[in-house]
């Protein structure tokens, strides 16, 4: 076959990048691991084998050829951002769940790597977090908080089985003294304010430290590392994340300023659930955002408002999945409407 | 006397709107071909006849009509989905008995032409020039490869002769037919 | 992730003085890319004359426009220099036998073409003797008028050497008041005007003089990439003295030129600054209007080598019979430039450059040149480069992989174009909506898929697509002229039959009226006995 110009290329390729968006996730993995242990591995173990499988399936299936689709990386990575979302110990089968329609529903049914509309791990997360909205939620607190964190044979047979060596649930792991449930900081805060109860007071609980929420935001700050690792790598463009994240403070310093007993500040916003990983590493994956770098501009702010419009008014705690998705839908049109200005073009 | 305000209000309604409505439509409007018009842009104007009209633009208006769209040879697949959009029809093979046809020019071979002026009668375009008992010959930019001059030749010494491609005809070739290309599902080629 | 080699050069150049003559652009374009430059490989040594080959190989279209139409028929002996086919109309080239010897073949013969077709040559087996017929010089050129000029521009079938191979004797003909010179050179590997600038630089001042005179401009400037600071440094020399000393004899003869300026505007190393679009923008900071040329700006832009050729063609009558043409890779043992003879068969510049076991052969560089299948094509006006690729040293040609929409080659667009999205649109056939998205903006520099991580073809996409709109709006023009034609037959059947049908009507009547004289009331009978005189006269007549 007659190949066209040119004959030289960079040293761009497809599984590089993955590769290198997979490795930044490091330091926050590393931190979530710290902080909620055991069961962050298995996430991780469980959710890159189950999509190593079914993307070498669903190759089969589709007759493409096999090792060199694998060789992209793209499941893997699926894969991480899946379970880097999931509760540390919500049981084996949530993880397998949300891989399995993540790699099999919201990518390859589409038409694979390149073609899905939709975050594939964010569908998966979405999806999850509507059908197993109790296993989804039961997020144990860091164990820096926690007295009686599971060991590693304990979190792996609760992870398995759904009870521990001692025939425990996880519930009795997530009864703290008071013998209320715990959840995550954004889940407290949300009950708490359902509840009457005004934002320093929440502050007090011991899920958070004064003022910010422990544990929480060292995973942050890890994924903010490995986000500023892949800008200085250029493997993603400035806009989506500075775009996001700007949203986020803007936005909710607006509420903040407005009523600082309702709704938390900005950088505890910027800081905790999801907030950095969606920003350097769900919103921008290529496939499903914008395009031109006006439309990434105005994806990833909008995604920014979203979250803080779900977290302070919404049914639930945090929005990042929500928000990625609803602007995912929006990409295409938004591509349409930002298109940037030809060479030699007239400004219309 | 309530039911009577809603339905006076209803109508009210529905007169104003529909004033709207009929303001928009002339406001508005939309100026575009009769679909014979359009259906015969289509069609590549080879007057062959071999969808069996007496050329083309009879042929649009016999689609116009309800007759199918597949019985263009010199159109190709290409000619069939370009009307089957047009019209929001189904897209069918071509018909079995026509078969795609390559671009084709005509060609006299003068030595042995006798003059007759058949093929002049023919040449839905007058493309072929000459005179009675003198030497016919095809203008061949102007020929559209019909065919309908090879049958009326009582010497047969009319031809049929491929469109020579040349460097300046040449074109890239389609990468996306190019099989090893992943996540392509191959195409025929159809030219 | 590409290595910038912007800074590098800058701090070279930034130690030498900045001044009058020697600028760096205060301008940007969009995109672009920084591959590895592959220079040094053939820029370190003088040009060299390459061998008369045993046979010249010479296409009659080497340039855009209408093919030359041969003037000298095989057997003929010709001589180096002479008219071998003559320009069909205004945009043609005449092309002029390289060298001496005897002219064996007009026929179609493999060509530097991406397609490996065939085309019309005249191949020369040559003599050795080289005898050469040039055209008289023209001796104060400054004081020759415009169209003796253009005449002779033309008469030595001199076209743009850049690449586009347009005839030059049109390019000149506007007045405009500024002249761009191309000599950015900005695709890898090439060297061919960066050697030129550094060994004949007194001849380039001068030829920029006489196209300045040609175009009554008042203003040349000189775009050049910071890589080639020996080539700045020498034309920077060279137009110092033009302006000091009266002694050059051009610019003795003429006062206009006093006015006038001739300046290096030093464009950063960013490949493709040597586009004509995106080195104005580089110069002058205005973008050249959407499918127009440089001159709404008030602008021509000339290559450097054309200069060259151009003043060749005044000063010495010498047409255009060769060109200077780097022959370099890995493959290529004497990498270097070379002075080749148009017509010069491939393969015998390779085997005079030992370069003969190569992977791979790219005429032209590697970002927009194409692949060479036969050797035996010749080197054509615009083959500035031959690439003798070693094994692993261009890209292999793997299969591409899914397009991830990344947008890297957005970024890298110096058209500002969205080039997967014209590759969506392309690959779906949707060639309508390419166009919209500006499809024949893209200049395929090649930009895009040099950064695609996928390795999508992406230029060849666009010049499928590209081909095939022109293809379709050609075929729709042509079944337009064909409707017209049967519309018109249609009438014309028409119009006779109802002719015919008046003058039946009309005989009728007649022989009516000649019955009813005749007395025979009888029609019937009347018209029986017409019929058969009839038949009888045509029987007659057929006998």
């Amino acid at each position: 076959m007659l190949k066209s110009s040119p004959f030289k290329t960079s040293s761009n390729s497809v599984s590089r990048l993955m590769q290198t968006v997979a490795l930044a996730t490091l330091p926050g993995a590393l931190a979530l691991f710290y902080f909620f242990g055991w069961g962050v591995i298995f996430n991780l173990i469980t959710c890159i084998s189950v999509a190593l499988l079914c993307e070498a399936a669903v190759l089969k299936l589709r007759q493409r050829p096999i090792k060199r689709n694998l060789m992209d990386y793209s499941a893997l990575l699926t894969a991480v951002l899946l379970a880097l979302s999931l509760p540390p110990l919500a049981p084996w089968w949530i993880a397998t769940i949300g891989t399995l329609f993540a790699i099999v529903f919201a990518k390859h049914l589409y038409g694979g790597l390149g073609y899905n509309p939709f975050n594939p791990a964010m569908a998966g997360y979405v999806l999850l977090l509507i059908s197993f909205p109790l296993a989804m939620t039961r997020w144990l607190p860091p164990e820096t908080v926690i007295t009686n964190a599971p060991n590693l044979v304990d979190s792996f047979l609760l992870f398995f089985t759904e009870t521990d060596s001692q025939n425990r649930t996880l519930d009795v792991y997530l009864l703290n003294a008071d013998g209320f449930t715990m959840a995550t900081p954004l889940d407290e805060l949300k009950t708490g304010l359902s509840m009457g109860y005004v934002l320093p007071e929440l502050m007090h609980k011991p899920i958070f430290n004064g003022w910010i929420n422990v544990g929480w935001q060292w995973a942050n700050l890890g994924f903010l590392l490995g986000g500023l690792f892949l800008l200085w790598k250029k493997a993603i463009n400035w806009h989506i994340p500075v775009a996001f994240l700007a949203a986020i403070y803007l936005i909710s310093g607006f509420f903040h300023l407005f009523d600082d007993q309702l709704y938390i500040g900005p950088m505890t916003h910027l800081f905790s659930g999801a907030t950095m990983l969606g920003a350097f590493f769900i919103a921008t994956d290529p496939v499903s955002a914008c395009t031109t770098n006006k439309g990434r501009l105005f994806f990833a702010a909008s995604i920014g408002v979203i979250i803080v419009l779900i977290r302070n008014f919404g049914g639930y705690p945090d929005a990042v999945a929500f928000a990625v998705l609803l602007m995912n839908m929006a990409a295409p049109l938004i591509d349409h409407y930002t298109q940037p200005r030809v060479y030699g073009s007239q400004e219309n | 006397m309530s039911s009577l305000t809603a339905v006076l209000i209803l109508v009210c309604l529905a007169g104003v709107f529909g004033a709207l409505l009929g303001y928009a439509a002339i406001r508005y409007r939309v100026e575009s071909d009769p679909i014979v018009e359009q259906i015969d842009e289509i069609l590549p104007q080879t007057q062959c006849g071999q969808c069996g009209y007496p050329g083309c633009r009879p042929y649009a208006e016999a689609i116009a009509n309800g007759d199918d769209i597949n019985k263009c040879p010199p159109g190709g697949e290409a000619g069939v989905k370009a009307l089957a959009d047009l019209l929001g029809r189904d897209i069918k093979p071509l018909d079995d008995t026509l078969e795609e046809s390559q671009p084709t020019v005509a060609y006299i071979r003068e030595d042995e032409c006798i003059g007759c002026t058949k093929c002049i009668q023919a040449c839905p375009v007058d493309a072929i020039v000459g005179a009675p008992k003198l030497m016919h010959t095809v203008i061949i930019d102007e020929c559209t490869g019909c065919d309908l001059c090879v049958a009326p030749c009582p010497v047969d010494c009319i031809d049929m002769l491929p469109l020579e491609q040349d460097v300046r005809q040449w074109q890239w070739p389609n990468p996306a037919n190019d099989t090893d290309d992943d996540n392509i599902i191959p195409v025929r080629q159809v030219s | 992730m590409n290595t910038n080699n912007n800074s590098v050069h800058s701090t070279e150049l930034a130690g030498r003085s900045l001044d009058e003559i020697v600028y760096f652009s205060q301008h940007k374009f969009h995109g672009g890319v920084h591959p590895e430059e592959h220079k040094t490989l053939s820029n370190q040594s003088n040009i060299q004359a390459l061998a008369i080959p045993p046979e010249l190989i010479i296409p009659l279209n080497q340039h855009s426009g209408r093919q030359a139409m041969e003037v000298v028929a095989v057997g003929e002996q010709v001589k180096a220099g002479q008219l071998i086919a003559a320009a069909e109309g205004d945009l043609s080239a005449n092309i002029h036998a390289s060298s001496s010897g005897k002219v064996i073949a007009i026929e179609d013969r493999p060509i530097a073409h991406p397609s490996g077709m065939r085309d019309r040559c005249i191949v020369i087996a040559t003599d050795g003797c080289d005898e050469a017929e040039w055209l008289p010089p023209i001796e104060h050129p400054f004081k020759a008028d415009k169209q003796q000029l253009l005449r002779r521009i033309q008469e030595c079938g001199i076209v743009g050497m850049g690449g586009a191979s347009f005839p030059s004797h049109i390019k000149l003909m506007p007045e405009v008041n500024k002249l761009v010179i191309n000599a950015a050179e900005c695709e890898p590997y090439i060297t061919c005007d960066d050697r030129l600038m550094r060994e004949q630089a007194n001849t380039l001042i001068a030829g920029i003089q006489l196209v300045m005179h040609l175009l009554n401009a008042s203003e040349a400037i000189i775009g050049i990439e910071d890589n080639k600071p020996e080539a700045i440094a020498e034309l920077k020399k060279t137009i110092k003295d033009a302006q000091t000393s009266a002694s050059d004899k051009f610019a003795q003869n003429t006062s206009d030129l006093k006015n006038s300026s001739i300046k290096i505007c030093v464009v950063p190393t960013k490949y493709p600054s040597g586009g004509e679009k995106q080195l104005i923008e580089l110069i002058t900071g205005k973008q050249v209007p959407s499918q127009q040329l440089p001159l709404a700006l008030g602008l021509v832009m000339h290559n450097v080598a054309t200069i060259y050729a151009i003043y060749q063609a005044i000063t010495q009558g010498r047409p255009l019979i060769s060109r200077i043409m780097t022959i370099t890779g890995d493959a290529a043992q004497l990498k270097g430039n070379y002075l080749t003879r148009i017509g010069t068969p491939i393969s015998f510049a390779l085997q005079q450059a030992d370069a003969e076991s190569c992977d791979k052969v790219i005429m032209g560089g590697p970002m927009m040149g194409f692949e060479i299948f036969d050797t035996q094509a010749p080197v054509i006006k615009s083959s500035n480069c031959l690439i003798a690729a070693g094994k692993g040293e261009l890209k292999a040609t793997d299969a591409a992989l899914a397009c991830i929409r990344c947008g890297e080659c957005a970024d890298a667009c110096p058209a500002s174009l969205l080039p997967q999205q014209l590759y969506w649109f392309a690959r779906s056939d949707d060639l309508e909506k390419a166009e919209q998205y500006n499809l024949f903006d893209c200049i395929e520099c090649g930009a895009c898929s040099y950064v695609c991580p996928s390795d999508i073809p992406l230029v060849q996409y666009y010049r499928y697509a590209k081909n095939e709109l022109v293809q379709r709006a050609e075929e729709k023009q042509k079944a337009a002229h064909a409707r017209e034609r049967f519309e018109f037959r249609e009438y014309r059947k028409k119009r006779e039959k109802a002719e015919r049908a008046e003058r039946h009507k009309k005989a009728a009547e007649a022989r009516k009226k000649a019955a009813h004289q005749k007395g025979q009331t009888d029609e019937k009978k009347a018209t029986i006995a017409d019929a058969v005189a009839r038949a009888k006269a045509r029987k007659k007549s057929s006998d």
